[in-house]
Parts: structure tokens; sequence; C-alpha cells
């Protein structure tokens, strides 16, 4: 199997998993006990703590743990919307946000919020000028996403930061595909609050955090206990959160390498398709791009028959097909950075991690090739294309 | 995919009667890009009324190429009456069924089939019972 899905889930490291395992069997206790059963529960998390605030340049008592990175968006976003209320309702995020953002804001919508939502440059970017234009005097939080999860696309987020603060409004980046992947440094980027994901980054499933400024009040997202500094209630995951320390610790470790390693990689696959594969279309920007992020739409085929061609090969991907989301569009993301419906049927996410070798990077390009051309063969459109262009010729 | 049946895998990995007819006697073409699916069917059929050769084209997903290769071959050999009664329902069956997500697929093997009778119906200045006039809904 060749696993280019990184974006969606990775592997757990083993040394992550060691570290979870005592708090699955003997360290049973509940953190907040004063029993040294407890205490040693307590130690871990608050390493835990330390090791993820500082992948990212925050004091430990900034982070905040929460179920993954959909529960850190979701508090942040209603948190400020909820408690700034009297200062203003509106709040600045932009089209190609996760849904965990997106769906947020539109909820709030709803309750008589008003939001921005920008529109991205056909690479994916965020413009520091249009946010600067949709400030106003009510604007409460801006909310841009540091990297896109399907395009790779890493946003300006330090000039973000910067106008956030000159202008006094909150900001909020969603990092979930940046966390441990690419550099970051809430101080020198002027970030208020980030959401992180610890399954990203070689962690378990079911953790996550809020890193939340020092002097941000933002009211508490779950009531009934004085856990996470009485802001996040409820017995800790402890093991989870011992599992997403030893995966920051580790992402800290490898983080340099890991992105030199990728880059490369990725480059050469970006290289090797468009040269292979006639019809195609980098998505995402060329070089402020996750280092593992490659995606393609190939013109008159459509995604999912793609992925599982792939998957017949044993190569797990993704798209930005409906097909693969059960809606009848296409992405929005791809929809935003002007694709055509078309192309956006035909997009092919390719993520990867630091374990993808060369030699597997070549039988994905063999596999992609002859898939894409199978179904060209099929595709109605490519006949249509093809009868277009010799007409042209013989006139 | 384990979200498909075998049936439906083996159709989408060995599509029976891919590709164009030279000179059909009908052709359609239905759905289309906004929606991720265009499939068209190219029938042969002679002066019996008999549908002697088919052959189809599809962009779109898995569910979608296998939905067209089974409609081909549930049509093939048959007289235009019995083809006018191969519903989305019976190529679902033949299927072994599909998830309900993708039912429109099979909705739009029906259609592509009758659009492809309509063309030729047009042609031969025909009445086929039962037969509407295909959505015209191509384009991006």
């Amino acid at each position: 199997m060749i696993y280019l899905d990184n974006a969606a889930t990775t592997q757990m490291a083993p040394e992550v998993l060691q570290a979870m395992l005592p708090f699955f069997s003997d360290v049973y206790g509940n953190a907040s006990a004063v029993y040294g059963l407890g205490a040693r529960a307590r130690q871990a998390v608050f390493e835990a703590r330390k090791q993820v605030g500082a992948l990212i340049g925050a004091a430990p008592e900034e982070i905040y743990f929460t179920s993954g990175g959909t529960e850190a968006d979701n508090w942040a976003i209603k948190a400020v919307a909820e408690t700034f209320a009297d200062r203003g309702k509106h709040i600045i995020t932009s089209k190609i946000e996760h849904p965990a953002v997106l769906q947020t804001c539109e909820w709030l919508e709803r309750r008589g919020y008003e939001i921005t939502y920008l529109d991205v440059d056909k690479d994916g970017l965020v413009h520091v000028e249009d946010v600067e234009s949709a400030l106003r005097s009510d604007t409460i939080l801006i909310s841009i996403m540091f990297a896109n999860n399907e395009i790779g696309t890493i946003e300006p987020i330090a000039e973000i930061g910067s106008l956030a603060r000159r202008r006094h409004v909150l900001f909020h980046t969603d990092a979930v595909q940046a966390f441990g992947q690419v550099p970051i440094d809430v101080e020198d980027m002027q970030i208020d609050l980030l959401s992180a994901s610890a399954h990203k980054v070689n962690g378990p499933k079911g953790v996550g955090c809020l890193y939340i400024r020092s002097g941000v009040k933002i009211h508490p997202f779950l009531h009934g206990g004085p856990q996470e500094r009485s802001r996040r209630a409820g017995t800790e995951n402890v093991a989870g959160i011992a599992g997403f320390g030893a995966a920051a610790r580790r992402a800290a470790r490898i983080l340099a390498e890991k992105q030199k390693r990728e880059m490369s990689l990725r480059d050469d696959l970006i290289r090797r398709l468009e040269s292979e594969v006639p019809w195609c279309r980098l998505n995402g920007h060329r070089s402020r791009r996750l280092p593992g992020n490659v995606n393609f739409s190939f013109s008159f085929v459509e995604g999912e028959a793609l992925l599982i061609r792939l998957d017949m090969a044993g190569i797990c991907a993704s798209s930005g097909s409906a097909c693969t989301s059960g809606s009848l569009d296409p992405s929005h993301v791809l929809l935003a950075i002007g694709l055509s419906h078309e192309l956006a049927h035909g997009s092919l996410r390719l993520t990867l991690s630091e374990a993808n070798t060369k030699a597997e990077l070549d039988i994905v390009v063999e596999t992609v090739k002859k898939a894409v051309e199978l179904l060209r063969q099929m595709s109605p459109l490519y006949e249509d294309f093809m009868k277009n262009q010799s007409l042209e010729e013989n006139i | 995919m384990s979200i498909y049946s075998e049936k439906v895998m083996d159709h989408f990995a060995n599509p029976r009667n891919m590709g164009e007819l030279e000179d059909p006697k009908g052709v359609g073409t239905v759905g289309n890009a906004k929606c991720g699916d265009i499939m068209r069917i190219y029938l042969d059929i002679d002066e019996a009324g008999v549908i002697r050769d088919v052959k189809f084209k599809t962009f779109g997903c898995g569910a979608a190429i296998a939905t067209s290769s089974m409609a081909t071959e549930l049509v093939k050999g048959k007289t235009i009456q019995e083809a006018m009664q191969v519903t989305n329902r019976a190529v679902m069956e033949a299927l072994d069924g599909l998830p309900p997500v993708k039912v429109h697929c099979s909705l739009l093997a029906e259609e592509a089939i009758h659009a492809a009778l309509w063309d030729y119906a047009q042609k031969n200045n025909l009445v086929i019972a039962g037969l509407k006039e295909p959505r015209k809904d191509i384009g991006s």
C-alpha cells in the first residue's frame, strides 16, 4: 500500500503509542485526584501542554486541550462571537476555510452575526489588502486558515496578524494542516487563537488544542469542572493528551528534515505529473505551499473514478470531486480559485509524509498516467475535445 | 472502495461496450459537468427494431461508469420496446444495488438510453410508445 492521504490523517508514530500506553493501563488515575496515581496523570498532561506549546512558541498555560481541530474552531469562533457581541457582530473569514470554520460562521449568521467571506486569488491566497478593506468598527474577529487542507496554499499569516493587532481585532487561525509541518510562532505572527489537531502530526485521533493568547478573555466552551483552567470542563483524555505531547515533541525534532524531504518529493512529483500527463493543472500556489501537498486537476476525467483506479493499485489518495463527499457540488475551495465544475470534479490530492519514497512516487506517476489515459478513453468530454482539435487541424 | 458491490467494481474495472459506433442509428448524451456526470450512448438498430450494437462513453464516478456499462448490457440484442423496459431500478438490481447517494447515476443511465432512442426516433420519423424528449442540460 502507498499512503498519500496524510492531510486526511497520519499513521501514529511508534514513540507516540509508547507514550500513551501507560495511561490505558497502570496509570489510570484521574488527573484531578490528590493521590500519586492522579499526580502522574496530571504530570503527563502538564508535560504535553509544554510540548505542544513549544511547537508554536506558546506558554503551556495558553494551550487548552480539546477533542480535536473541529472543537477548537467551534470554540474559538463561537466564544469570541458570544463574548464580544456587545462590541460588534462582524467576523471576517475566507471562502476556502475548512467546514469547521465555514459552517460555524454560517450558524452565527443565522443568529444575527454578519460574516464577510473573502475571495482568494487563483492560487488560493487571501490578500491582506482585502482583509483590511473588509475591517469595520464592529469587526470582532478575523479567522483565516494557516494553510489550506485541499490545495496546500500557505496564507500570509504574519501580515494578517500584524494588521489585526494594529486594528485591535482578534485573530484566529485554523492551523490544523500547518501544525508540525511548517514553523509557527504565535508571537512573531501575532496570532491570538490557533486550532491544532494531533492526528495530522502522527498523533492519536480525538485530541487537539486551542491556543488562547494569555489575556484574551473568551468564555468557556464546556461547563462543569475546573479542568483546562475552568474553560473546557471534563476529565482529561490523558492518554490522548500524552500522545499529542509526544507527537508535538517528535514534530519539533524532525520538522526541518521532514520539511526538506517532503518538499523535494513534492516538487519531483509535481514536475513529473506536469511533464507526463497532458491537460493537467496544478492547484494551489507553487511555492507558498505545504511541504507535502500535491493537488492536480486532470481535464475530462472525474476524481472519484480516478481514486478507485488508484485504490485498485493500492494507492490511497483523495479528491475534491462531489462524488467523494456525497453532495452534488465539488469542492468549495477549487470553485473559489476559479476552476470550472469539470476541473473541480477532476481533482486529485496526494499528500505526502516523510516516510514516502521516490520508488513509491515512481509507481504513483505511472498509475496516475495510465488511469487518466484509460478514463479519458471512456470520456465523452475527451472525445468531443479530440474531435474539435482534429477539426481545427483540418482548417 | 468498499462502498460498491462486487458487480459495480467489476463493471467499473472492466466496462462492457465502452467506445463509439462509426455510424450510429441513435446517439444520446445526458447529464452535465456541473454535477460531475455525463453519459453518451450510441445505438445500432436494425430494420426489425432490434438493438444490434450499443456503446457508451461516460465522464463520471465509479457508479456512473458501472451503470453505463450495465445499461448497455441490458439493452443489447433487445427490441426497442424491450429496451424501454430497462429502468434505473433494473440497472441497479443487476448491479446488486448502489449506495443511496449514487442512485442518480442509474437514473442517468436510463435517461441516456432514452435519449439515444429519441435521437433514433427523430431521425426515422418514428413514435416510440412512452418515450419523452430528453432534458437538455449538457454543459458546465
